[in-house]
């Protein structure tokens, strides 16, 4: 399927056997619907957005080499063998469609936004985006233009922060000589 | 064997359906056989798992123990009591008034409302669309096996009473189909022997330095996933269960979101309650069987 005429194509990447279409931000409504009406994509399975905060970075997934490879002179290296390709923007919103015919097939619309960025909702073009985009919204903090009540959904209406934010507290207490900065 | 576990478990979870659903609307004694059946795949489960509920039995790469002494003859009991045991269902539902009065025609939702709404599952077949993904995309086993796919047309809370029931039929089939393919397969290992994702076996590091290093990395730090984000959807007994994934090339996943079923079927309360009384409520929300344990997961 030719994807390229969707509004705010920027790029097409395959791996792991799905295709993932990057979209301007801005034309995230239009290319929904474009995908919706033209192109047979009748389901919105899944609406789904990531916090890339600190990726590829010390401290995540263990100890972290440079960019070439692991470091052999530091002791106890684990974690990544190399580091994983840089994101273009801190947090990743996709969304994964479904065209039901024989056989089934399945894309995934992303977009990239900077914390504070606001992105249109796509309620207009399935309603379902509705409770996905207000979870987004309550997990992550990321606000949908056009959403006619943009509301926390899982948590109290009165919760501080975001819980799924990368530089959310995870709780727990300072305790000294923890840190070896 | 996992696709075994897995419609057993869709008969379960259809059973608790149909047993509260039916308990809601007054019909208490659906509930007492409902829950009969249920337990009968609880002891299935215990034998095979040990736990009766939130089993750990599936593993990567294979299954985390062989399946026990007794179980094939057992299984196969229920297997063979199964159809009957529907068979009570319909006779006690099909001809109960209340029970077709309360459910016909009410929680009402078209197909074009039901994929705009992103339903799956049996609320999906229930609405007249044909889909399932253990026959449109098929997993595990899926492609190997013969089953039916029940849909009906009338989108109320009726016809998703009956998908779910001939879904248990179905089910009840393959799992019998599942039974006679595992009994041949007696005595084989029932987990791959790549050291790089699965522990070696207790007695070898012993003997075996590779087995202990094997051993070691696992437990302390896991094996690698490479990096990149995936999507993969199963036909969960609810609908459409989606696992998204992204990973940093380490060994924690970097992101890990559940697309639940019922988190998307109770957002079609609205949709299915329009015109309807609000004593309906109860059938409706009953009939699209969201847990809420999976809707805020």
């Amino acid at each position: 399927m030719n994807y390229t005429a969707l509004p705010g194509f920027v790029e097409q990447k395959e791996s792991f056997g799905e295709t993932t279409i990057t979209i301007d931000a801005a034309h995230i409504r239009t290319a929904c619907a474009y995908a919706r009406e033209e192109l047979g994509f009748e389901m919105l399975v899944d609406l789904v957005a990531t916090d890339y905060l600190g990726w590829g970075s010390k401290g995540v997934s263990g100890y972290i080499a440079t960019a070439s490879g692991r470091d052999i002179n530091f002791p106890s290296t684990q974690g990544l063998q190399t580091l994983p390709a840089v994101k273009p923007k801190r947090f990743s919103v996709s969304y994964h469609l479904l065209a039901l015919r024989q056989p089934p097939v399945r894309v995934r619309l992303q977009c990239w936004l900077d914390d504070g960025d606001e992105l249109p909702s796509v309620i207009s073009v399935w309603p379902t985006a509705d409770w996905h985009e207000r979870e987004t919204y309550d997990m992550l903090g990321i606000t949908f233009d056009g959403h006619p009540h943009m509301r926390r959904l899982l948590m109290e209406d009165d919760w501080d922060g975001h819980p799924l934010r990368k530089d959310y507290p995870i709780g727990g207490e300072p305790v000294r000589f923890s840190d070896a900065e | 064997m996992r696709m075994l576990l897995c419609e057993l478990n869709r008969i379960h979870s259809h059973l608790i359906f149909l047993g509260t659903a039916a308990l809601e609307l007054g019909a208490v004694s659906m509930f007492w056989y409902c829950f009969r059946e249920r337990e009968l795949i609880m002891d299935l489960y215990e034998m095979v798992t040990g736990q009766r509920m939130h089993t750990r039995y599936f593993q990567i790469g294979g299954l985390a123990e062989d399946i026990p002494e007794g179980f094939y003859p057992q299984c196969r009991e229920f297997v063979e009591w199964m159809p009957h045991a529907l068979n009570d269902y319909r006779t006690l539902l099909d001809r109960n008034k209340i029970w077709l009065e309360r459910t016909k025609g009410v929680g009402l939702l078209s197909a074009d409302d039901a994929i705009a709404l992103g339903q799956t599952g049996p609320i999906l077949r229930a609405s007249g669309v044909d889909w399932d993904l253990r026959r449109d995309q098929p997993y595990l086993a899926y492609a190997n096996v013969d089953f039916q796919v029940p849909v009906y047309p009338e989108g109320d809370v009726y016809a998703r009473y009956r998908v779910r029931v001939d879904e248990m039929r179905e089910s009840t089939r393959i799992v019998d189909q599942c039974l006679r393919r595992l009994e041949r397969l007696k005595g084989q290992p029932w987990i791959t022997d790549d050291r790089k994702v699965v522990l070696p076996p207790r007695e070898e590091l012993h003997t075996s330095m590779e087995s202990l290093i094997h051993h070691f990395k696992i437990v302390t730090e896991g094996f690698r996933v490479p990096e990149g984000e995936v999507y993969v959807p199963i036909e969960s007994p609810r609908g459409e269960q989606g696992c998204y994934l992204v990973s940093d090339g380490g060994p924690k996943p970097w992101r890990v979101h559940f697309r639940a079923p019922s988190f998307v079927a109770l957002e079609a309360t609205a949709t299915c309650t329009h015109d309807a009384l609000v004593a309906d409520l109860i059938a409706i929300v009953g009939s699209l069987d969201a847990v809420m344990g999976d809707t805020d997961r």
